[in-house]
Formats: structure tokens, sequence, C-alpha cells
């Protein structure tokens, strides 16, 4: 049975230091939930609360309509991987991954077999009878998801387990916990604070900031339209492009906004919160370079960065501004380069003075 | 300019790595110097004298055998042999799982648990003589501690320190209570490596606290409690000071340790090569004491 977690209200500090506060969520069974955010904003603690390895202060948590936070981390019905693995030392594989399951009496055959499937399903049965001293970190890290999935629980915790996995085992692993997912169709919560790991692994996103919930929604709603000027400037490599608004008035299809004297932006958002426009946010994407005088704006290319499949422009604007344009891979642009940018207003975004974004204009 | 000298840093980084090994000796010179002339000359002096009839100003003819032949057909020495296993077998044991015992009840920041450490390590500092003298006054018959104790209940105290079957019992509790400080931090600082995530894997995993102890904690230090054995054995072994200051190795001899015996030997009867024979005697059984030890708890954590 998989799990449904429903999380009321909940607060908690430590000493003065407040790291969760008045926090509600709710996980429906199967779905695969990433918490993200910079380090501090509460992500572990939170997860930490579910598995019951952390009190709670206040609210409460339910897992299938059970209230759980007083229940010891044990009889919650959960398993957790753990960052740094925590396996057990002087225990070998098999004797890891069947401890959680002889210490609620489960016969010895069942425990067999279920060791059994899940080291071939992990492809680590070759290794049963060694001690994690003589694994690599991604052998370690295979068991320690095999000592999760051999107790069948009804959710999984995933604490940043990738991070101590050099890049390019990194991606493998993470292909392999989606793979995972698939086939055990279990609810999982995995912690990061890596937005790639989120956006690939993830069907919704939570997205953490200062003890509170930024946003909750799929990958690409998260990426596309962001709920707050944290997580569009959180989510997103480069980091989206800020621009401070002048004056916003109605234009044709939405708001059009005035960045300086010769720049203005025709946006699709709702033309009657002209008041509150304050930030313009657009991603590189939507920001093309144009010959010097055919674009919105004239820059001076200050950094090229090469990335491969594409370039990056980091172009400076008169107003003192720096704005980061994303250009062909062969392009021969090259730094002192005077150049037109021309943004893309269908694509960008206004925050108010808070960072809350502004509604989208819907044509009546 | 700079390519330059980056090529002659180099050079010389390169000219130090392939220095000739003398060099590298320099550094372990110092040690080296007090371990032979401290530890080494005299473990070999003392072995030679043990084939000589020597005193304490002259060494005398080589006598092969004849001083260890003479030791094993001393009933005095016999007696401090057997002596010194009780003793071993009185405190050893006990002082590890008391120091265990401790260790695992005091590991916790608490402010409770931080004074208690500090007071049961606190005896470690005293000097023999002081510890010795305390615990006269617990055994006097009639006036001491103990005596008061037993007077509560309305019982009389024994003489533990001239009863012939309770003197070393009380010596071996006045050592325990000297040395239990040791063993107590070896495990404390054993206990502080484990890593926290394990027994929070432990919680997830189901694990009573009688099972986290058993399969997670103790397993860990398993190690560190080779160790406090040996070091335990290696330094009880050499009984000395509690049972001169308490005893005198009386009565009728029961609390006489090796080392007792062997001063006796060379420093008032003047027998020196006797001494040096029974030096070796306690030698080996510390040495053969301790890799037995080592060995049975070597195989026995291979097997686990």
């Amino acid at each position: 049975m998989t799990a449904e977690i429903d999380i009321r209200n909940v607060s908690k500090s430590f000493g003065a230091l407040t790291v969760i506060e008045n926090l509600s969520l709710s996980i429906p069974a199967h779905e695969f939930v990433v918490f993200l955010g910079p380090s501090g904003c509460g992500k572990s603690t939170l997860l930490r609360m579910i598995a019951g390895l952390e009190g709670v202060d206040e609210g409460e948590i339910f897992i299938n309509g059970v209230r759980v936070d007083p229940l010891p981390p044990g009889q919650r019905g959960l398993a957790m991987v753990f960052q740094s693995y925590a396996l057990y030392p002087h225990m070998t594989v098999r004797q890891n991954m069947a401890f959680g399951l002889e210490n609620v009496g489960t016969p010895r055959a069942v425990i067999a077999g279920r060791v059994q499937i899940a080291a071939r399903m992990l492809e680590i049965d070759h290794l049963l009878d060694r001690k994690p001293g003589q694994l690599s970190g991604g052998q370690r890290q295979r068991v320690a998801i095999g000592r999760a999935v051999v107790k069948e629980p009804k959710a999984f915790l995933f604490d940043e387990p990738l991070s101590n996995l050099d890049a390019a085992l990194r991606a493998r692993t993470r292909i392999e916990i989606a793979q995972l997912h698939q086939r055990l169709r279990a609810t999982m919560i995995f912690v990061t604070h890596d937005q790639i790991e989120a956006m690939t692994l993830a069907e919704r996103i939570v997205v953490m900031n200062n003890r509170r919930i930024e946003q909750i929604g799929p990958p690409m709603e998260i990426y596309d339209r962001p709920a707050t000027r944290f997580v569009a400037g959180f989510v997103g490599a480069p980091q989206m492009n800020f621009l401070d608004v002048r004056s916003a008035a109605a234009g044709a299809a939405g708001l059009e906004v005035r960045l300086d004297e010769t720049l203005t932006v025709l946006t699709h958002v709702d033309p009657a919160e002209a008041g509150r426009a304050a930030v313009l946010g657009v991603r590189c994407e939507a920001v093309h370079v144009t010959g010097a005088d055919q674009g919105d704006v004239v820059g001076v290319v200050g950094v090229l960065e090469r990335l491969g499949d594409r370039a990056l422009a980091h172009v400076h604007l008169a107003t003192g501004q720096s704005v980061i344009a994303s250009e062909v891979a062969q392009t021969r642009l090259r730094v002192g380069d005077r150049i037109g940018l021309k943004f893309d207003g269908d694509k960008a975004h206004l925050f108010d003075a808070e960072g809350a974004a502004l509604p989208l204009w819907r044509a009546p | 300019m700079t390519n330059r000298s980056d090529a002659s840093a180099r050079r010389r980084k390169a000219a130090g790595a392939d220095a000739p090994d003398w060099r590298n000796a320099l550094f372990v010179a110092p040690y080296l110097f007090f371990f032979a002339t401290l530890l080494v000359f005299p473990l070999f002096w003392g072995i030679w004298l043990s084939f000589h009839k020597a005193d304490i100003f002259t060494s005398g003819p080589f006598v092969g055998l004849g001083n260890y032949i003479r030791l094993f057909n001393d009933a005095v020495f016999l007696r401090s042999v057997g002596n010194t296993f009780y003793f071993v077998f009185l405190t050893v044991p006990a002082l590890a799982l008391l120091g265990l015992f401790l260790a695992l009840s005091l590991n916790s920041n608490s402010r409770l648990a931080t004074i208690l450490r500090g007071l049961f390590f606190s005896s470690s500092v005293l000097s023999v003589t002081i510890v010795t003298l305390i615990w006269r006054f617990v055994f006097i018959p009639q006036y001491g501690l103990l005596a008061a104790i037993y007077k509560l209940f309305d019982a009389e105290a024994p003489s533990f320190l001239t009863d012939p079957s309770l003197a070393m019992i009380a010596i071996a509790i006045t050592t325990i209570w000297w040395c239990i400080g040791l063993p107590m931090m070896l495990f404390l600082a054993a206990l502080q490596q484990i890593p926290a995530d394990i027994y929070e894997a432990a919680a997830l995993d189901n694990a009573s606290r009688w099972r986290t102890l058993t399969s997670i904690t103790l397993p860990s230090i398993r190690r560190t409690f080779v160790l406090v054995v040996i070091i335990q054995i290696v330094m009880q072994f050499q009984l000395f000071g509690q049972a001169w200051l308490m005893t005198r190795g009386g009565p009728n001899n029961v609390t006489r340790p090796i080392v007792l015996h062997i001063y006796d030997l060379a420093f008032r009867r003047w027998d020196v090569g006797l001494g040096a024979a029974a030096s070796e005697v306690l030698f080996a059984l510390i040495l053969a004491a301790a890799m037995i030890q080592y060995l049975m708890s070597r195989s026995a954590g291979e097997r686990s």
C-alpha cells in the first residue's frame, strides 16, 4: 500500500531559530515529489519530520489518514535513503538489507527472497557478502536504495542522495531512481538543492525558501510560470535576467512596461496590474541578439561563455545593467561588440515589489 | 621571467622528492634515540642479566638458565605469579565492563553527564599514595567507612586488609576505583565516533533499544574494547604500588604480586640476575596474555 501524505500547519523551531512556519502540503499516493530550495530553507527538516527523526512543534502529519507525528520513525512504514548512505559498517550488504525486516519478525525465507529480488533489480547481487567499506560510492548508494526497497515501504524518502556522487554517476543514478519510481509506483519524496535533479525527477516540485513554500507545481509550470521572483531566479541556468520597471501602461495585447528612455517591452500581463509592476524577468532564451540598430536596446558584449550547445552573451546596457542573451553555439560575436537586443515580451514575467508574479492577461 | 622561476621551483621540488633516504631518517632520529636507549637497550640488557649471576655493582659469571631454574623452584615466586593472575582476573574484566557501562550511561551532552564524567575521571589523576591512603581509611576495621556502613545494618565489618580471602579483593576494588577513568574515556571517544545517521537508519529500521545496542553500538566499538582490555592487562600485571602501600604483600604473601617479588629480589636481596629473570618471566606473561586476547578477538571478528 502506498502512502498519501498530508502535512497540516506544521511549524518547527530549533531554539530561537524557526526553520518551518505554518506549512501545509498534500502529497497524493504514487507521486514523485521533490523539495527544492537553497540550503537552510527547511526542506531537509520537513523530510526528517515526515520520517519522524525530528519532532513537530505544531501541526499534524497524516499518512493514509492516520496521524503519525506522535509515532516513532519505525512505525510510520517509511524508508529513507541518507545523503551519507548510513549503512551499518560492520554488517554485510545482505545483513544491511535484512536488518529492518528482522526487527519486525519477517520470516527468514521471505527476507531472503526479497533481498534477492531487490539485489538483482539494483545489480548488487554479486556484492551481497561484502561489507560497505569494500564498496565504491555508487555501490553503497545502491545498497542504501536496496535497503529501502526490501522494506516495501509506504513511501520512500530521499535526503540529497546524489550529492556525494561524481557528476557522471549522479546522472546515471538519477535515471535509475526515475526507473525505480516507474517500476514500484510508490510515493517518493526527494530533497535536493539541485534544480536539474528536481526538473528531471519530479512529477511535482515544491520550491521552498526561508521557512515556507514558494510554489508547488509540475516542473515545466515552475519553469514557465514562476509564482515568485525567488522561484524565477532559483530555477533555470543561467539565472533569469531581472530589470527594474520605470513605468507601465496598457498596450495592445497586455501590459507594456518601460525600462529606460528607449526600451519598452510588451508583455502578456494583465493591464489592470499596471500599478504593481516593479521588476521585469526574462530568461536568456527570450533575449535575442540583433544588429546594433535593429534591437529594442543597444549594449556591449562583456563576456562570452561558449557552452558547446549554445553560447551566452553577457551584455552591458547603457543604464549600467547587465543582461544575458542566448546565442547559437557558432556565434561570431566577440567581446566588445556593439549589438542590439530584442526582448520576447510573450515570455517575459512581471513581479511586484514583494516578488509575487503578476497574473497573465486573459483576453475577454 | 615568471616562467623560468616556476620551472626552477619545480626542479627544486623534484630534487627534494628524490632526496636520499638518510635525510628522511633525521625526522625520526630524536625518537629513535630515546627508544633505543630507554627501551631497546634495557630490554636486551635485562635478558643478558637474567643469564648471569649479578648483584647491584658487578655482573658475575654466566649461569645459563640457572636463574630461571631457581625461580621456578621458588614457592614464593610461584605464589606471586598466581596472585598476579588472580588480581588481573579481578580487575581487567571489571574495568572493561564498568568502563563500558559508565560510557554508555554518560554519553550525552547533559550537564549532569558532563559533571559525572569529570568526577569519574578525577580519581585517575591522583597518585598511588593518595589513592591507597583514601582506601585504607575506607577499609580500617571498626572506624573506616565500610565499618560504618556495616554498622548501619548492625553487622560487623570484616577486616578487609588482613583477611587472607579479602585482601586481594580490597586491592582490586581500590585499583578499579583508581583506573576506571581511562577505559571510560576511551569508550566515550569511540561512542562519539559512531555517526549519528546510523542510529537514525536503525530507528527507521524499527530497531529496539536493545537491538540498537547489540547490533549497532557494541560492534562499532569492538576495536576499542580490545584496546582497553590489552591496555588494562599490561597495566594490571604490573601491580606494585597498591599492594606495597596497603598490605606489603601480606597477609602471608597472599597479595604479593610479581613486581613486588622482583623488587625484593633485585633491590633488597641484591640478587639482580634473579630479579632480571623474574622480570623476563613477567614480560613474557604480559606479552602472551595480550597476544592471546588480541588473536582471540581478531578471529571472533572474522567469524561474525
